[in-house]
């Protein structure tokens, strides 16, 4: 019974939190487009919230930098169990376009663990509400521990 | 007695991590101090690392909001150590002023969202959003990508357009024209935002020109300078339609009348230039490897946030020797700095916002009262203070600012 409310309760109101770790804008703004008028994201009950501390999905753009690695791990701590990460583009997918450079880590799973990957640069919205609304898919079906653990 | 209250580094809806450090006294605002560096990825060693050619495609990351600034700006520096400036075709030309300003419309348009965004006026930031979608679709047409797009490339542009882009390119600006002179009447008149942005945030003449301050945020303090017109790269005159917006009034609403000002100009150098596009080729070949003299060059452009310079200096082989950027935040920053002295804290979103939205959206703040009492509040609530803080006040607020 209780896992299958919070299964229910993560089918409509999956909050997301956007950080950007070192980004170029260039996945940032496309985050906030999948959120504006034309893609309209909020019609699955996702909404962009200011804090770690009230979201469910961390949203990582851009190549992880030297100095924001700890401040990346730290938010990650601070976001309630159970959390996933949506490494958006294909900077925090692998670095790839910042590879070789001196102060870029490259990577989000370096750093933290990721659940879903979203390639392109940038990645386009659709690519992200598909991210998003199979990771939805897959908790209502039951296929991600970590709901089932938490 | 003072208090400090840090802002950031993180931020709930877009652009890059920064810390701002606030000193007040009650609810005025005594000194602002700017922390940087969260972003540094050493990009301009990265560019040591690459041949001639692929420069300007890296170059483009370093801001996704006015990637085609950087490459064309990278690409014109490129050119000079090349010295093949003047063989560029005319039709190539043409089609990167092209790409430039619709550049300029988008980030224009998404600026005026978030600084609505900022004072509660979620409104405007929607509809801006959503006719910023249509410069989108132009720009994935021109470039092949929606937001990081490389339309030019060293001796040329990538793609040529056709009638059905002209056809679609001449609708759009007609529709963006509209809208605009909208947003400029909802700007002008409508109450709720002239409290929040008249006689906020004010930047003198005098101030301005001493910290260096470019591009629209100068340009709103009277300033009349604009490196299009200054420089004539690629083309540029009062034949397509340039003219300069300039405002004297220094404060935010002057900056965003000034970038909508600017989004009408931009329309109209777009309508003209498709007009009479020039026929002929698109590209001069440039072969890959290809080695120039040892030597240095400086390329500078007018970016939506202000001026743009490129340094490159070359040692004869296939990579730059050293590469500078100075990016138009950089110079405005400090200005942002002086444009908070002054205020309240409630004002300090929107003053902000209106220097350049790279750091108009911070996360969180922490309130230090002497060093003892710390409270923590994070943005939203900074803006639902700030919010709440003008619907009390309203009465003396109005008095002041509007009348």
């Amino acid at each position: 019974m209780q896992k299958k409310l919070k299964r229910w309760a993560f089918k409509r109101s999956l909050w997301v939190f956007h950080v950007n770790t070192g980004g170029c804008n260039g996945c940032d703004i496309e985050i906030v487009d999948a959120l504006t008028p034309k893609y309209d994201i909020e019609r699955f009950g996702i909404k962009l919230v200011p804090s770690p501390r009230h979201a469910d999905v961390l949203l990582v753009t851009g190549p992880i930098t030297k100095k924001q690695a700890d401040l990346l791990k730290r938010i990650y701590e601070q976001t309630p169990d159970p959390k996933f990460v949506v490494a958006i583009g294909t900077c925090a997918t692998s670095g790839a376009t910042f590879e070789g450079a001196y102060n870029v880590i490259g990577g989000v799973d370096k750093v933290i663990p990721v659940d879903a990957y979203v390639v392109g640069c940038p990645a386009r919205p659709e690519a992200i509400i598909d991210a998003i609304a199979t990771l939805i898919d897959k908790i209502d079906k039951g296929e991600v521990e970590k709901v089932e653990k938490a | 007695m003072g208090m400090y209250v840090p802002i950031g580094p993180y931020h709930p809806a877009l652009k890059e991590p920064i810390t701002i450090k606030i000193k007040v006294e009650g609810e005025k605002i005594v000194d602002a101090d700017i922390e940087l560096g969260y972003n540094h990825r050493g990009i301009e060693k990265l560019l040591e690392s690459k041949l001639w050619i692929s420069v300007p495609f890296i170059s483009e990351h370093i801001c996704g909001i006015c990637s085609g600034v950087h490459q064309m700006t990278a690409i014109m520096g490129i050119e000079r150590i090349f010295d093949m400036e003047d063989k560029i075709p005319e039709r190539a030309r043409m089609l990167r002023i092209v790409g430039l300003e619709l550049e300029r419309i988008h980030s224009h348009l998404l600026w005026l969202g978030v600084a609505a965004h900022e004072s509660g006026f979620d409104t405007i930031f929607m509809y801006t959003w959503r006719d910023r979608e249509s410069i989108l679709d132009l720009l994935e047409m021109q470039g092949g990508r929606r937001v990081v797009y490389s339309i030019g490339k060293v001796g040329g542009v990538r793609r040529d357009v056709d009638d059905k882009f002209i056809r679609k390119a001449k609708e759009t600006m007609n529709y963006i024209k509209k809208r605009a002179q909208e947003y400029m009447k909802a700007f002008e008149e409508d109450p709720t935002l002239l409290a929040r942005f008249k006689n906020v945030a004010l930047l003198p003449y005098d101030v301005a020109v001493n910290l260096g301050a470019v591009g629209p945020t100068a340009r709103a303090s009277g300033i009349d300078y604009d490196v299009r017109w200054e420089d004539r790269y690629f083309g540029y005159s009062e034949e397509i339609g340039l003219r300069v917006a300039v405002r004297k009034e220094g404060d935010a609403l002057a900056k965003a009348l000034v970038r909508l000002d600017e989004i009408i100009i931009s329309a109209e150098i777009i309508e003209n230039v498709l007009e009479n596009l020039p026929a002929g080729p698109i590209e001069l070949k440039f072969p890959p490897l290809k080695t120039p003299a040892p030597g240095e060059a400086v390329a500078r452009s007018e970016a939506p946030r202000g001026e743009l310079i490129y340094y490159y200096r070359s040692d004869g082989k296939r990579t730059p020797y050293r590469v500078k950027v100075r990016t138009p935040t950089m110079a405005n920053i400090l200005s942002a700095g002086y444009m908070v002295r002054g205020g309240y804290i409630a004002d300090v979103p929107v003053a902000f916002a209106t220097i350049d939205p790279c750091i108009a959206c911070m996360e969180r703040c922490i309130i230090v009262d002497d060093g003892k009492q710390v409270r923590k509040l994070d943005w939203a609530k900074l803006k639902h203070y700030a919010n709440k803080w003008f619907n009390e006040n309203w009465h003396w607020i109005k008095e002041e600012r509007i009348y």
